[in-house]
This record gives structure tokens, C-alpha cells and sequence, in this order.
């Protein structure tokens, strides 16, 4: 009995957040490598553009809260989500047409195009900002909860209650869809096909007459469908707050290095390794262990490695080890 | 004659506030815009003369701030007490422990050496916690809501800002050894992250820097307002020259503040100057525009790069001691990255990457910018919803952001040189 009670509060404090939070990661990360990939720099803008493609989606599902529109048991969040990746879609192609793209003309070094990109973030957060305010918004609606503490334990018996939110539900069933998506997008179709070739040796795919702009624009769209779904996800989980967007930006560029710049598949893994350690190292296991040792082995503190407040430290030092040992990352990435 | 034009216009942009809104003011940007070129200065060396991309400005400035309450604050006798000897035990132990997997990874053979050193880090982490924690919680019980830490050596406070340069050096030297010498982008990730985490450690750590609760009156350099007002030969002076003993007092601290740091700034650019000219600024710049070239003439690029790396961010960090010193304290909840590092970014990119004195000037000008634009958009805000009904949430909403401008403003700027004028206002020679 002890021992299932351990397992359903591991699964409760540690699994299904970091699950959750694994795939708001991921779908974070993939973004950054597909830019990374196609256009070839490292994007500081994209923290922010999240912040910006959730605002337009809290926008719309006021709008449409307002109308009375709603999703029965789900977040009316993710019927704006289609409104929000289009307003998103057209602000960030309207911006690499005002700004990357003169640099990609000039074929300036990737580190201009990183201060540029430091430009564009600048200019989305004072837009968040301006427009929705710094504080936090939260628009999450519909259930709370797919099982609650109290119906869990009252089902097993057991001492230990199992949560899962709709929200942490809804993060990974949508982040699933969306990158078996992605996948099926890049593998099989003509236009993920001539993506992938751009990204390996673009002078070859230019030679075998791929159109760069058009994959470019491709690459925009998706990048901006990806922002604005990890980032409604993250703030339907959480909560919105444009700061916190930013300082996300941090373990995105560790999943993206740790699983290998330019990798699909190792933005994913990536993800889910900073997310686990992450909750890992900063939850208190005293009540896991408990259950599982004896009465006299007991632990007398909390068992946290680290406080909350550390959680930067821990993707920053999973990313400084893969950078003294692996620098291409765990799935072989570029390195330019 | 660009660069004495472009000068004389930031000597009247501060004059003019002197005249228009008041010299208090006037002094206040002065003595920011002092503190500001020398971070640009910074920068500068790491990004314009080495091309070494640094997003991690803040932390190096906050090690500065840190720097001050080390040296300068009065040590607490009865937290030392309580367990200052054993958190020194446990810190020495942490780096003993360091040293120790280190050197196993160099000594031990290939097959044992990755679980030498995952044993020693893991052990060594919860023996190094088992040190730390009851002398953290003894040393935080003392008096919380007046000390609560350490306290520092109790040194004159000038001395802080070479330290606060040692300081951040040496956190500069880790960053360097791990991420120097991969490709660019790596170096500013990894100095994005260690930038959060220095803050989170200001912020956390109560037994060093008393956390969110702040170390407020710091010792100054300068002599105290209300001293100057009690003394009968200031109010004396002052009324001879027709002002009141309060503004003339502020007015002469403030003063004070501006001669120090004119005379770091004044003796940082001259050595940076120096520097730019000699053999040695004239390798960097060659291995800058060519690393292969560089390496070919036999230049060791990364050793050049951690050299240059470890000086640009010493100078960040004597740039914060110095803020922290102007503050007269420390608050770790004010360090904002879009404030201390992405701002001294536009400084020099505006300025003129690669020169020194267009370092300085973007210095002075991003930051009178960055202080005036917040009223120009309450004076432009206001023109907009003038003709709104009073009351309206969106007018209410419009006034109420528009210290929000100041990014907008500043992303807009940073974009339009980029694009319009990328060797900044006055271009390397």
C-alpha cells in the first residue's frame, strides 16, 4: 500500500507536471531548431513571439467569451487558437519581410541576424506589453479538473490523491497532434521535403530549384502555429505573464542545444530531459520517501536538492555539460 | 568634428533638461550616463573589437552590486557567530569537491572516470548541503528584519568597485573555459543563463545578500545631504550663491558622484583607447575579422578570447558597483534583463561597435532616451486620447502603458541603425 501511495504522489508532484511541462518545452524547442535549420540563427525573438501569439489567443477567446461562445468542458482558449497562429502568422512574415529578410539578402554573419532578432524581441514585448499589460491573465474556462484529489482517493482507497488537470491533459494530447503533424508534414509532403533539403545543404537544394523564399514562408508560418500553441498551452497550464515568457526562452534554447540544434526529434527529447530534471531537482521528496522507507530511516528535512528559485540552474547546467562533452547535442545537430 | 557635433548635442540634451525640467534631474541622468558608458565600454571591447556575442551584462553588473555589500558593509558579529565559519567550511568544501572531479576526470582512466566524477559531484553536493543548511537557517535567525547576513568586511566603499571588477572576472572565466571556442551562439546562451542564475542567487540566498528584503543604506563615498545642511559654512556658501540649503545639498552630492565616475570612466577610455592602438588591439581585430587567418599567423584564438571576454565583463561589473554605489543599495528584484543587458546592447550598437568614444556616446544618449521617453509618450499618449471621453477604458488603458513605450522605442531604434546605419553613429575608423 505505502509503495502504491509513493508511485501515485510521484506520479501526481513529479510525472505528470514534468509530462506537461516536457511538452510545453518541446513544442517551444522545435521552433527555435526549425529556424535554427532553415534560416540558420538563433532566435532571442522567440520567447517573445509566444508571449505575443498567446496574447492574440486570450484576445480572441475574451471576443468570444463575450459572444457567448464556448467549448463545453474544454478551454475556449483553443477554439482561438486557429485565430491566434493566423493574427501571428501575418506578424511575423510581415516582420521577416521589414527586417530578416534584407539581412538574408546582404548573407550577413548568423550573430547580426541574433542582434536583429534581439531587435524584434525588444519591439514584441513593448507590443504585449502595451496592449495586454504586464500583469497576469488568466483565461483558462471550462473544467478544471479530468480526476480531482478527493474523486481519486475516494476510487482507490489510497491515502495519496491523484490531480490531473484538463489543462495538463489538453497539453499533451494537443502537443502530440501537433508534432505527429509536424512530422508528417516534413517527411511527406513536397514543401516539408524541399524544408528538409533547404536545411541540410541549401546550395544544392537552391541547384535542384527549390524556391528559398517560399520555404522561408513556409518555415514562419509553422514556426508561428508552434509559438502560438506552446504558449496558450503554457499559459492555460500556468498562467500568462509576458516576463515569464521571456525568462521560458532559457530552457527552450536548452532543450533545442541539449537535443541537437537543427533536430526535430532532439527538440523533443530535449524538452522533456530539461523538464524532468527540472521538476526533479526541485521537488521535495520527503513525501515519496516516506512511503518508501522505513520509520527509522525517515527523513527529517524536506529532501529538495534545490529551491524552486533555482530551476534556471538546472537547464543551464544540463546545457553546459552537453556543451563540454557533446556540443552537437544528444542527436547530432549542426554546428556552424 | 562627427564626434565632437554628435557630444555637443548630448552636452545640451543634458543641459537643456538641466534648464527645463531641473538640474536634479539633469544630474541623475548625467551620473546613469556615466555608469551606462562605461558598460558600453564593456561591451564594446568584447563585441567590437572580438566580435564575442555577451547577453549576460546583467549578471556581470549584479556581481558588481554584490561586490558592494562584500566590501563595504559592516560585518554582523553575531551572524559570523552563528554560523559565518561554517558556511565558509561549506563553500571551501564545495570548491574542494570541485577541484576533486576535475582532477579525477583528467587522472583516472577512460572506463571509471565518468562514474569517478558522478560519484564525487552527487556525494559531494548532499555533504556540501549537510555543511551549509543549519549554518544558512543560524546565520538567517539572527535579527531578520534588520540583518539576517553576514554583512561584509566593512572597507571603505571605493574599494568595491575593483573588487566588484575581480568579481565578475572570475565568473567570467568560468563562463569563458566552457563556452568560448564553440560556435558564437553558444556563448550567448550560456551567458543568458548564468545571468538568471546570479540574480537568483541575490535573490535567494538571504545569508549573503539579505534577498528580496534588500541592503539599504550602503556606505557612500560622498557626504550625507542632511549633513551638508547642518553645516553652517555650506548653508553659507549656498546662500551666497543664491540657492536653498536642500537643493544646493542634493545638487553637491550628486555632483560628487558625477567627478568619481568621470574620473573611472575618463581613465577606462584612455586604457581602452590605448589598447585599441597598440599590437595587441590590432591582433584582436585581425583575429575578429579572420579567426582562420589569425590562427594561421599562429594566434591562439581562444586563449585571446577568454582574455578579452574575462576584461569586458570585469569592466560591467566595476560599472554596477558603481550603480549599486549611486543606489545606496542593493535590491536583486531590480535587475531586469531587458534593462542592463539588451539596453547596453542598443548603446553600443547605436554608438558604433568597435569605437571606443561612439561606446561612450551611445552610452549617454540611449540612456537620456531611455529616461525622456516616458514623458514624451505621456505628452503623445495624451495628444491621442485627448478627444476620448473621459473615463474609457481604453484611454485609461493607453495612459496607464505608456512606460510600456520604452521597449517599443528602443526595439525600433536598435532596428533602424541596424539596418540603416550598421556601423552606428561614429563608425570604426
Amino acid at each position: 500500500m505505502d509503495f502504491l501511495n509513493a508511485l501515485v504522489a510521484l506520479a501526481n508532484f513529479v510525472f505528470i507536471p514534468a509530462i506537461a511541462y516536457g511538452s510545453q518545452l518541446a513544442l517551444g524547442a522545435l521552433g527555435v531548431t526549425l529556424i535554427y535549420g532553415i534560416l540558420r540563427f538563433s532566435n532571442f525573438a522567440h520567447g517573445d513571439t509566444m508571449a505575443i501569439g498567446t496574447m492574440f489567443t486570450i484576445l480572441v477567446t475574451w471576443g468570444l467569451q463575450a459572444v457567448g461562445v464556448s467549448f463545453g468542458p474544454l478551454p475556449t482558449a483553443l477554439l482561438a487558437i486557429p485565430f491566434g497562429i493566423v493574427l501571428t502568422s501575418l506578424l511575423v512574415l510581415g516582420t521577416d519581410r521589414l527586417v530578416y529578410r534584407f539581412y538574408r539578402e546582404q548573407k550577413a554573419k548568423p550573430v547580426i541576424l541574433v542582434i536583429v532578432s534581439m531587435g524584434v524581441m525588444f519591439i514584441y514585448n513593448g507590443l504585449t506589453r502595451l496592449i495586454i499589460g504586464p500583469g497576469d491573465q488568466n483565461f483558462a474556462d471550462g473544467e478544471r479538473f479530468l480526476i480531482s484529489a478527493r474523486d481519486f482517493k475516494a476510487m482507490t482507497g489510497l491515502d495519496e490523491g491523484l490531480a490531473l488537470k484538463s489543462t495538463q491533459a489538453i497539453t499533451v494530447v494537443v502537443a502530440i497532434l501537433v508534432v505527429a503533424l509536424l512530422f508528417w508534414f516534413l517527411n511527406h509532403t513536397r514543401t516539408g521535403k524541399s524544408m528538409r533539403a533547404y536545411s541540410d545543404n541549401e546550395d544544392l537544394a537552391l541547384l535542384s530549384g527549390i524556391n528559398p523564399e517560399r520555404v522561408v514562408m513556409v518555415t514562419w508560418i509553422i514556426v508561428a502555429a508552434l509559438a502560438v500553441v506552446a504558449g496558450t498551452l503554457y499559459g492555460l497550464d500556468k498562467s500568462f505573464k509576458p516576463f515569464t515568457y521571456f525568462q521560458i526562452l532559457l530552457p527552450i534554447f536548452a532543450s533545442a542545444i541539449v537535443g541537437g540544434l537543427g533536430s526535430p526529434l532532439g527538440a523533443i527529447a530535449g524538452g522533456f530531459i530539461i523538464a524532468f530534471s527540472e521538476v526533479g531537482i526541485t521537488y521535495a521528496w520527503k513525501k515519496v520517501l516516506t512511503y518508501l522507507l522505513p520509520e527509522s530511516l525517515e527523513p527529517s528535512g524536506l529532501v529538495q536538492l534545490l529551491s524552486t528559485d533555482y530551476k534556471f540552474a538546472v537547464s543551464f547546467v544540463i546545457l553546459i555539460i552537453v556543451l563540454l562533452f557533446r556540443p552537437t547535442g544528444l542527436f547530432k545537430g549542426k554546428s556552424v | 568634428m562627427r564626434t565632437l557635433a554628435l557630444f555637443a548635442l548630448v552636452a545640451a540634451l543634458i543641459l537643456g533638461t538641466g534648464f527645463l525640467q531641473s538640474w536634479n534631474s539633469a544630474l541623475i541622468i548625467l551620473n546613469m550616463g556615466l555608469v551606462s558608458a562605461i558598460m558600453a565600454l564593456g561591451v564594446n571591447l568584447q563585441w567590437g573589437l572580438a566580435g564575442l556575442f555577451n547577453v549576460g551584462v546583467m549578471g556581470f553588473v549584479a556581481l558588481g552590486g554584490l561586490a558592494v555589500v562584500l566590501t563595504a558593509v559592516a560585518p554582523v558579529p553575531e551572524a559570523w557567530a552563528a554560523g559565518g565559519w561554517r558556511v565558509l567550511g561549506g563553500l571551501a568544501f564545495a570548491l574542494a569537491a570541485i577541484v576533486a572531479a576535475v582532477f579525477a576526470w583528467k587522472r583516472l582512466p577512460r572506463k571509471t572516470r565518468g562514474w569517478a566524477v558522478a560519484a564525487i559531484a552527487v556525494g559531494g553536493f548532499f555533504i556540501y548541503r549537510a555543511i551549509l543548511d543549519p549554518a544558512v537557517s543560524a546565520i538567517e535567525s539572527v535579527d531578520p528584519a534588520a540583518t539576517g547576513f553576514l554583512g561584509g568586511l566593512g572597507l571603505p566603499v571605493l574599494l568595491a568597485w575593483p573588487v566588484g571588477g575581480l568579481l565578475a572576472a572570475g565568473v567570467a572565466w568560468v563562463i569563458g573555459k566552457t563556452a568560448l571556442g564553440l560556435r558564437s551562439d553558444y556563448l550567448a546562451i550560456a551567458t543568458l543563463g548564468i545571468a538568471e542564475i546570479i540574480i537568483a542567487l541575490l535573490k535567494n540566498e538571504d545569508w549573503l545578500t539579505r534577498g528580496v528584503k534588500n541592503v539599504i543604506g550602503l556606505p557612500r563615498p560622498v557626504p550625507y545631504e542632511i549633513d551638508l545642511q547642518n553645516d553652517a559654512g555650506f548653508v553659507e556658501t549656498a546662500a551666497s550663491i543664491g540657492l536653498d540649503p536642500t537643493t544646493a545639498s542634493t545638487i553637491y552630492v550628486k555632483l560628487g558622484y558625477s567627478m568619481l565616475f568621470a574620473v573611472v570612466l575618463v581613465i577606462v577610455l584612455v586604457l581602452a583607447q590605448l589598447a585599441l592602438n597598440s599590437p595587441w588591439g590590432r591582433m584582436m581585430r585581425a583575429v575578429r575579422d579572420n579567426e582562420e587567418a589569425a590562427e594561421a599567423m599562429g594566434k591562439d584564438v581562444t586563449a585571446r578570447h577568454l582574455q578579452i571576454f574575462i576584461l569586458g565583463s570585469a569592466l560591467c561589473g566595476i560599472a554596477g558597483a558603481m550603480m549599486t554605489t549611486l543606489d545606496g543599495q542593493l535590491t536583486p528584484s531590480s535587475y531586469q534583463p531587458l534593462r542592463y543587458t539588451f539596453l547596453i546592447w542598443v548603446m553600443v550598437i547605436v554608438g558604433g561597435s568597435g569605437n571606443n568614444l561612439g561606446a561612450v556616446l551611445g552610452g549617454f544618449l540611449i540612456w537620456f532616451l531611455w529616461v525622456q521617453v516616458e514623458p514624451m509618450g505621456q505628452w503623445l499618449m495624451g495628444v491621442i486620447t485627448a478627444g476620448m471621453a473621459d473615463g474609457s477604458a481604453l484611454k485609461a488603458h493607453l495612459l496607464g502603458s505608456v512606460q510600456h513605450m520604452r521597449l517599443l522605442t528602443m526595439g525600433v531604434i536598435l532596428l533602424l541603425v541596424l539596418r540603416f546605419a550598421p556601423r552606428g553613429l561614429l563608425p570604426e575608423r
